[in-house]
């Protein structure tokens, strides 16, 4: 084999393992989620429903689950639990809920994050329903309560007897909105769209950018 | 010889002398800290052994076998032996320092348990508290004048280490820290508990400290969070766990009268005069940061306020701006931050100070009128 | 062995796609442009590393002026957080990794006995397109809202929701840099693998090729990795993605995962060419052969291959679980086994050698200790538990300052001496030479050791202004700042007077030197190694 041959046959190795690690790069985003739930980074829980089979419920046991409610200064909204605490016995089901307000004069939509704390017990901590799987439309003033039901896992390790499960409340209205007529809006409906096509390519969670999409 | 030593002694005694000096990790309050100062200096006693041997071998070398003493190079090159050896040495050394480090490790990780929870929530550029079993929270802002960080006024022993209201917890008690962010990523850190854990936007991240001495305990925001990440600083007050109570009573009398002042400031009407001052005062400690003392922004960055479109428009627009904030921008929604009061006031400011002249008045019944 | 003979038959010559196969290079400003000789680039890449070097050195003296006292005084802190972004960004991308580039391009052919680089028209390229990433990067900072503000290391959502305008600018000089250190380092990989010279077998390679061949593969595959990571910032800020938005779905910890995937074998490419360099001169000025040759060979790929296992230390205060954390402890602490192999094999290099102590040399050394001293800082922030209280304080400030100054732009001033005789043929001025070694010394100690301490006593990076505790000591480390920087620009007066005259170097000016570089005249005639050396 010539030399020339012999550097275009490396070269082409080469250049197929940069676009490879380039690739790889993007490949990281889905294999990080998938880390995520394995071992329990940045507490993620399940972003679409479980189906709840009926189980032995564990009633040597009590775990706490405290709920927490995150409404950044710009989330004109008024969100948080209707209790802050309970006492769960592993496997049992539990339904609760927190309560939202729209407080502006307009209707606004809001996307609900939410994380445990351990990130270690997140796997353990099963919605079977939950907002947070879609987004939240309220009306100017309007209130809603916002049903949650979940059970913990009877295979929760030992070692955890307190689960936090935080929400944090986004507005993403301007994402959402596609009837004003501000230029504003008619620009963000546009990043709406490509936002979508995205989420889509690189199977984000980004649930928020098409309705009906399960989180 | 001796000679040398006298002139290292001679050296090094000023700053032995100036033990104020902070030359060290701190050795902190809790037992964590404590824990985590002595690995500190562990290991860097098993780093000054082993470069003192190694430096020490090659200084040898450089003195003794040297050409000008009339050095003959050896011809040694290789030894699996000697390879064996030095690999596995300091694999032994490493093993010795991850045992203390992993049992350290695993018991800062645990936060079960706790007596009290505080949750902890960074924005640009601020901590706010509040207690997870009381109706307490409450912003924690710099308290350094403007004037000491110009350099126009003399800074006070506490130079960007003083907060208008300081976290205060009990001493004694487990605490758990449920730390995030509104906005982009900060870190609470208290080096005084070994405490340092990053605020992120959308997540909650866990941490505890058991404080054993009442006292004021400093940190800092430890992750660039931008323009004003070194003016965020973090203040703890640590007391008996009955004065402690005692203070809860009192923020929760505190709130309690606060609620009916903002109630009676509807019905009150104030004069610019009076609005101004408040005003400024309010400008300066929430908007100055971006907007800057005098109104004028940073190009490209934060939006001037000299005759800007919202100043000059409806009053409504601007109402609407500082309460409810601007998506997707720095620009905070304040309904929550100040009372009605003080956005009345602030808003009168914007609009009437640095040349601005539209002459407008707002009154807190105003804002709060706005807001329903 | 036969050196030069410029007359080859064009036919026969593996790289003869160039038309100027005549005695010396053309004259005039074309000759650089549109250069495909691999000394010619090797020096573009050298004077440019240098400029920048001087650029982001300029930078961190704003940085250290305004530190000088408590207080602000000279610019404001989005100006300050420009500062240190664009040094940072410069010295990494701009100084340390083209210096390494260029030393690869000067070297490489000479040290293998090969006639050019394989691929001497993307060696054009791959330097020509860096001085417009520059320029795009550094043209930033005079747009209206400013250049990137968000630290050398961009997280978000800092650096998406809350970037300045600029950030597309960031993004792609990025990208450029990026595609250039990809060229050249296939280039690098496709000349050692197909251009040694008969003989020239794996285990005769010189250790700088080794580190180099290591290093280029680091490179191919963590440079698109952040070019990805960059990409996901420009749609994340301009396109509406939600890779590291929360409320999208997406998770702002993810980019630092990302980014320090391609991070941390970064440092590693800024330092494996110095193992090379200082493996050539210690036994050079030593007079005896580098001890345990392949054990600093399979160090050397230990080292790289533990370097992709590491990322996430620089993220233990972001939340992770303990068995994170307890991994990633482990394997950057075992990453000090293959280090400290590569120091004790230097220490045994010299012991029983017969020293002598030339400017390279004293550079070298300076490097051995300087460099194990930041290691030793490293070994501590690997600590889990201690890393809490040293994370983002000034002792990782003088930590990777101790690896990167005193290591690696040490170890390229150590070979610019070693090889200045050859690129010029004449020697350097000696005296002014030791000046710019002892004053560069001292002060870079003055510099930063003293940050270990301001770090330890409590003072985050990264902040324009500080409490009065660490004021004493910040004074001290900026007067190291400004006596480093100047001792700078002795190296610029010894480099121009060498390259203007001076004493003429012989073909091999160094008694104890070895390899095939020093079998060619001096200066290194602008064709080398036509006819390839027979290697025994």
């Amino acid at each position: 084999m010539s030399q020339s041959t012999q550097n275009r046959k490396l070269i082409g190795l080469l250049l197929l393992g940069a676009v490879g690690m380039f690739g790889f790069g993007f490949a990281l985003v889905p294999l990080y989620d998938v880390l995520c739930d394995a071992l329990g980074i940045n507490g993620k829980t399940n972003e679409t429903a479980v189906t709840y089979k009926p189980m032995e419920v564990d009633t040597s046991r009590l775990v706490s689950v405290e709920f927490v409610a995150m409404v950044p200064g710009k989330m004109p909204w008024e969100f948080g639990p209707e209790v802050k605490r309970m006492q769960v016995h592993p496997g049992e089901l539990i339904r609760t809920k927190f309560l939202a307000t729209n407080n502006t004069g307009a209707t606004m939509v809001g996307q609900a994050i939410p994380s445990v704390s351990p990130g270690t017990g997140a796997a353990y901590f099963n919605k079977t329903e939950c907002f947070c799987f879609n987004q939240q439309t309220l009306m100017a003033h309007a209130s809603a309560e916002l049903p949650l039901i979940f059970y913990v896992d009877p295979d929760l390790p030992e070692e955890i007897n307190t689960l936090t499960l935080s929400y944090t409340l986004f507005d993403i209205t301007v994402q959402m909105d596609s009837t004003g007529g501000s230029e504003q809006v008619k620009q963000d409906n546009q990043k709406t769209t490509k936002h979508s096509d995205f989420t889509a390519r690189y199977s984000l969670g980004g649930g928020n950018a098409e309705q009906g999409v399960a989180r | 010889m001796k000679h040398w030593l006298y002139l290292l002694v001679g050296i090094f005694s000023p700053t032995l002398a100036a033990s104020e000096l902070p030359l060290n990790m701190t050795q902190g309050v809790t037992e964590i800290s404590n824990q985590v100062y002595d690995l500190h200096m562990t290991i860097l006693l098993i780093c000054c052994v082993i470069g003192l041997i190694v430096f020490g071998l090659m200084f040898y070398s450089m003195l003794n076998h040297r050409k000008s003493k009339g050095a003959v190079p050896a011809q040694f090159h290789e030894s699996t032996k000697v390879e064996i050896i030095w690999t596995l040495i300091p694999f032994l050394i490493l093993v010795g320092m991850a045992v203390p480090a992993t049992s350290t490790l695993i018991a800062m990780e645990d936060t079960s348990d706790a007596d009290i929870t505080v949750m902890v929530t960074g924005s640009q550029w601020k901590w706010h508290y509040k207690y997870f079993n009381e109706e307490i929270e409450f912003f924690s802002i710099l308290s350094t004048p403007r004037d000491q960080i110009d350099n126009k006024a003399p800074k006070d022993a506490n130079y960007l280490l003083e907060v208008d209201k300081p976290l205060v917890l009990p001493i004694n008690k487990k605490v758990r820290f449920l730390v995030t962010s509104e906005d982009v990523i900060h870190s609470w850190w208290v080096p005084a508990f070994a405490v340092k854990k990053d605020a992120n936007p959308g997540f909650i991240n866990e941490a505890w400290t058991k404080i054993d001495k009442p006292g004021t305990y400093r940190g800092q925001c430890a992750e660039l969070c931008g323009k004003d990440h070194g003016f965020m600083p973090i203040v703890v007050e640590a007391m008996p766990e009955a004065e402690f109570d005692a203070w809860i009573a009192g923020q929760k009398q505190a709130a309690t009268e606060a609620a009916a002042q903002a109630e009676a400031s509807l019905s009150q009407t104030l004069t610019m005069d009076e609005l101004m001052a408040q005003g400024e005062q309010v400008y300066m400690a929430r908007c100055a940061a971006c907007h800057q003392p005098n109104g004028a922004g940073l190009p490209g960055v934060f939006p001037g306020l000299l005759k800007s479109p919202i100043i000059q428009g409806p009053v409504g627009d601007h109402l609407d701006i500082v309460i409810n904030g601007k998506p997707g921008t720095a620009m905070q929604a304040f309904a929550k931050q100040l009372t009605a009061q003080e956005i009345a006031a602030v808003v009168t400011y914007e609009r009437n100070a640095w040349g601005n002249d539209t002459g407008d008045v707002v009154q807190a019944a105003d804002v709060s009128n706005f807001e329903k | 062995m036969n050196t030069t003979t410029q007359d080859t038959d064009a036919t026969l010559d593996p790289v003869s796609h160039d038309d100027h196969h005549h005695d010396g290079p053309p004259k005039g400003i074309m000759r650089w442009i549109l250069t495909t000789n691999h000394k010619d680039i090797g020096t573009l890449y050298l004077w440019f590393s240098f400029i920048m070097f001087l650029i982001g050195g300029a930078m961190a003296l704003v940085i250290r002026a305004e530190l000088f006292q408590p207080g602000l005084q000279l610019v404001d802190p989005n100006f300050f957080n420009q500062m240190t972004t664009v040094h940072g960004l410069i010295m990494v991308f701009g100084a340390v990794m083209p210096a390494f580039t260029g030393l690869a391009n000067w070297m490489i052919p000479l040290m293998i006995g090969a006639p050019d680089m394989a691929l001497p028209r993307m060696n054009n390229w791959s330097f020509w397109i860096l001085p417009f990433a520059f320029f795009i990067l550094l043209s930033s900072l005079f747009m209206e809202g400013g250049g990137p503000n968000f630290g050398w290391t961009f997280y978000a959502p800092l650096s998406t929701t809350y970037g300045p305008d600029s950030t597309a600018l960031f993004v792609f000089s990025v990208h450029i840099m990026g595609i250039s250190s990809i060229m050249g380092a296939i280039n690098v990989i496709v000349t050692i693998v197909n251009m040694r010279a008969p003989g020239m077998t794996w285990m005769k390679l010189p250790l700088f090729v080794w580190t180099w061949l290591i290093t280029a593969f680091l490179l191919i595959m963590v440079m698109p990795v952040l070019a990805g990571v960059v990409t996901m910032v420009l749609t994340d800020k301009y396109f509406a993605t939600s890779f590291f938005d929360a409320a999208g779905g997406g998770d702002p910890v993810m980019f630092q995962h990302i980014f320090w995937f391609f991070g941390h074998p970064e440092v590693y490419i800024m330092i494996l060419p110095s193992f090379g360099i200082v493996s050539s001169i210690v036994p050079a000025f030593s007079r005896k052969k580098l001890f345990g040759y392949s054990s600093m060979v399979y160090a050397t790929a230990s080292i790289a291959i533990l370097s992709f296992l590491v990322w996430a230390h620089h993220m233990f205060t972001t939340g992770m679980p303990l068995a994170g954390e307890l991994f990633f402890m482990y394997c950057t602490m075992l990453i000090a086994v293959p280090t400290g192999v590569k120091i004790f094999n230097w220490v045994a290099t010299m012991w029983r050698g017969a020293l002598t102590f030339e400017t390279p040399m004293l550079f070298s050394l300076a490097f051995i200790i300087l460099f194990t001293i930041g290691g030793f800082s490293g070994l501590m922030l690997a600590i889990t538990p201690a890393d809490f209280q040293y994370h983002d304080t000034y002792f990782v400030v003088a930590h990777f300052h101790y690896v990167l100054v005193s290591g690696a732009v040490f170890s390229i001033m150590a070979a610019a001496y070693y090889w200045l005789p050859k690129w010029t043929g004449h020697m350097y001025n000696d005296t002014l030479s030791k000046w710019h070694f002892w004053c560069s010394l001292i002060s870079v100690n003055v510099l930063f050791f003293p940050m270990h301490f301001v770090g330890l006593a409590g003072m985050p990076r990264r902040i324009p202004d500080y409490a009065l505790q660490f004021a004493d000591i910040n004074q001290i480390v900026s007067i190291g700042g400004f006596a480093f920087g100047l001792s700078q620009l002795l190296f610029l007066a010894v480099v121009i007077k060498c390259i203007r005259g001076g004493e003429a170097a012989e073909a091999k000016p160094w008694e104890g030197a070895e390899g095939l570089e020093w079998e060619v005249p001096s200066p290194a005639p602008y064709h080398t190694f036509s006819t390839p050396p027979e290697v025994k």
